[in-house]
């Protein structure tokens, strides 16, 4: 027997893509079909049968294969849409692998979201017990941390209150607080660390940490919470369309990302992009940044001019586009919004564009650190979501004179919004 | 050491472990069952005193106008308690029929994101509808003593074997429609209209016998045999046929593993489609 304590091996998951339209299928609708066409829905059927079939295939997951030892916490880090949740899905049962074989050497708990199965009409207390029971604690290990999860909490007075009157920290606290008392051998947790106030968050991670460290528990997480992940986790896995591109320390597997994930910059041509939302009538075809001089940059200083260029291309011809606000926002790594420009806010009149074009957002006075940002860009025409690419472009931002007296903020290291600001000596 | 090992692959097929993981999971389904109750009975006012209400004012109806007005024969007992000793296996039949097959969608949000053997949630249904039984038979019971009629010794034990076919017969049926209305949610608009031509062709509001020599055609649903015993048993309209009971068992049974069967197929596949 080895030592590991999670082998996954070769584990991959196709979805088939079959209905665009999403949602259910009616049976009404394919009694209907049938019932119109019997010829063609035999035709389908026999392809079917017989594999001849073309199905949209999609795979979520492709060959991912890795051993965690135990008492070992890794995370893992990927862009949205890589696979991530999947694997872990898989890893909890939730959906079953389409090939390959995990084998788990103890109890698994899974947290891939807060407070699942909560009753809005049940009370705390109430909520304890069927939360608890629903993420695989006995009744006996509920009463024994009854008291504890109550503390943890901070909702003594409120036990007997149904959930619904819950204020939203509270709710989250409550959720969170039976979570962390669980104690299975290995714990798989997605990004739920995000909600919650910051205190609250610090307050769970120090239980995560308090708890691997004396118990030796197992946890794989998953977050974009890079700050969260360097902190708790020894080691870390990158994931790319459907791929485990990086196994490794994780100030390693962060710089991976960072250079070469988190962006998707290999894939130059952003028309590319497969992972656009919207109607997509209208795309994006390219994001360029530029200094106050015009010429095209990767880094900036703080302080300095930077413009923000959007070219897009209509795919209906050569008609105006109408009534059309262009969105840019920024994030720093971790994945935090710092801030959004858009016409919306800036002009008064909606925009009349051309078919094809470009148009340029100027930010005077960049109120950037020091690190690296992540851009995206959305498109809207009559109100509608035409294209919308999230982390389409990163940029870095050196040290600069934002605030004009030559002294460089060296307060925070890390990516940070700067204001201007003054101290009056009355 | 004991640490369970488990292995994840493509595909399980049913296997007795099935029936051990759902034993590990009891107490799951203890609080399932907990929660349905809790919550229904939460937001109205006259709470549990519901599942008494609602069998005992369609008996009254019921009485009025099929067994008053429309003359229908009760096979000799009075019409109040000859309907309403149908109706009490019929709606724990309808109720958990429905509550099963819609078991799945109502709990999608857990079934995303948590693992358990998914039979747990129909299962937990059923039950929910049996404690409903109990409570409505407390009606029963007063009938029993209004019109003077004391159970046989065999009336009480067959009452559970007739639950069991009734519990065999639902959550078979409702396993298979609970797997379909994953895929196709047309499910949730035919089943009331399906219960309500069900309700025609089983014996609850007339007695079997009015079929003539075609109630054999009734046989055939196991909830003819459930709710004729019941009578014969309760209140002895006739005797007790005990071909008739091993017919709507082995009608029961068969629907058992054929909607456990489908169930099992799909099941992995719940959280990829719902």
């Amino acid at each position: 027997m080895s030592n590991s304590i999670i082998e996954v091996k070769n584990i991959s998951k196709k979805y088939n893509i079959t209905h665009e339209r999403g949602g259910y299928i009616a049976l009404r609708d394919v009694l209907t079909n049938i019932a119109k066409s019997p010829f063609a829905f035999l035709k389908a059927k026999t392809k079917q049968a017989i594999g001849l079939e073309k199905k949209e295939e999609f795979w979520a997951l492709k060959n991912i294969n890795f051993d965690v030892k135990k008492g070992e916490i890794i995370g893992i880090i990927g862009r949205n849409g890589a696979g991530k949740s999947t694997l872990l899905k898989i890893l909890s049962q939730i959906t079953p692998p389409t090939e390959g074989e995990i084998t788990i050497r103890g109890r698994v708990g899974s947290l891939l979201e807060v407070g699942t199965g909560f009753h809005p009409e049940l009370t705390g207390r109430e909520n304890i017990f069927l939360n608890g029971a629903i993420l695989g604690m006995t009744k006996k290990e509920i009463v024994q941390k009854f008291d504890a999860i109550v503390k943890f909490a901070g909702i003594e007075k409120f036990l007997d209150t149904p959930a619904k009157r819950y204020s939203s920290g509270m709710y989250v606290r409550l959720a969170f607080s039976v979570a962390a008392h669980m104690e299975p051998d290995i714990l798989i947790v997605d990004e739920v660390l995000a909600v919650g106030d910051v205190e609250f968050q610090k307050k769970c991670l120090g239980k995560m940490e308090e708890v691997t460290k004396q118990e030796g528990r197992t946890i794989i997480f998953v977050s974009h919470n890079m700050a969260a992940i360097e902190r708790l986790c020894q080691k870390t896995a990158v994931m790319d369309n459907g791929q485990l591109v990086f196994l490794g320390k994780t100030s390693e597997a962060i710089q991976h990302y960072t250079q070469n994930v988190a962006v998707n910059t290999n894939a130059t041509n952003l028309i590319d992009r497969k992972d656009r939302k919207g109607n997509r009538n209208v795309l994006i075809t390219e994001i360029d940044l530029e200094n106050e001089s015009g010429e095209k940059i990767s880094t900036v200083r703080s302080g300095e001019t930077l413009t923000i260029t959007v070219a897009y291309k209509s795919k209906k011809g050569k008609e105006i586009l109408k009534n059309c606000q262009f969105t840019v926002s920024v994030k720093s790594l971790s994945g935090k919004q710092l801030f959004v420009c858009s016409s919306e806010l800036t002009n008064k009149q909606p925009l009349d564009m051309n078919s094809d074009g470009k148009i340029k957002c100027k930010i005077n006075n960049l109120p950037l650190g020091k690190g690296k940002y992540v851009l995206s860009a959305l498109i809207r025409v009559n109100k509608d979501i035409e294209d919308w690419i999230e982390d389409v472009a990163i940029f870095e931002v050196e040290n600069g004179d934002f605030y004009g007296t030559d002294v460089y903020s060296s307060y925070w290291e890390g990516e940070s919004v700067l204001v201007k600001h003054s101290w009056e000596n009355n | 050491m004991t640490t369970p090992t488990t292995v994840i692959r493509p595909k399980k097929i049913f296997s007795f472990s099935d029936i051990k993981e759902i034993w590990q999971y009891r107490e799951l389904l203890y609080f399932f069952t907990w929660r349905d109750l809790k919550v229904r009975y939460k937001q109205t006012a006259i709470g549990v005193l519901w599942s008494l209400f609602q069998p005992f004012i369609t008996m009254v109806v019921f009485s009025v106008f099929f067994g008053g007005l429309a003359q229908i024969p009760s096979n000799g007992a009075p019409y109040p308690i000859f309907v309403f000793v149908g109706l009490l296996f019929w709606q724990f039949f309808s109720g958990a029929l429905s509550e099963t097959s819609g078991s799945l969608i109502v709990n999608q949000a857990i079934i995303t994101k948590v693992y358990f053997p998914r039979l747990l949630l129909p299962i937990s249904s059923v039950i929910t509808k049996l404690v409903d039984f109990a409570i409505a038979s407390l009606i029963l019971v007063g009938m029993m003593i209004y019109y003077g009629y004391a159970p046989h010794l065999i009336g009480i034990v067959l009452i559970p074997i007739l639950l069991l076919i009734t519990f065999m017969t639902s959550i078979g049926l409702g396993l298979f429609l609970a797997a379909i209305n994953v895929k196709y949610r047309d499910v949730r608009y035919v089943l009331p209209f399906f219960i309500q031509m069900l309700l025609f062709v089983t014996p609850v509001i007339y007695p079997a016998s009015i079929a003539g020599k075609y109630s054999w055609i009734l046989a055939i649903n196991p909830m003819t045999g459930v709710i004729q015993s019941a009578r014969a048993a309760l209140l002895g309209t006739a005797p007790i046929n005990w071909l008739l009971i091993g017919l709507s068992f082995l009608a029961g049974l068969v629907l058992l593993i054929v909607g456990t069967y489908v169930f099992k197929k799909v099941e992995r596949y719940f959280a990829d489609i719902i």
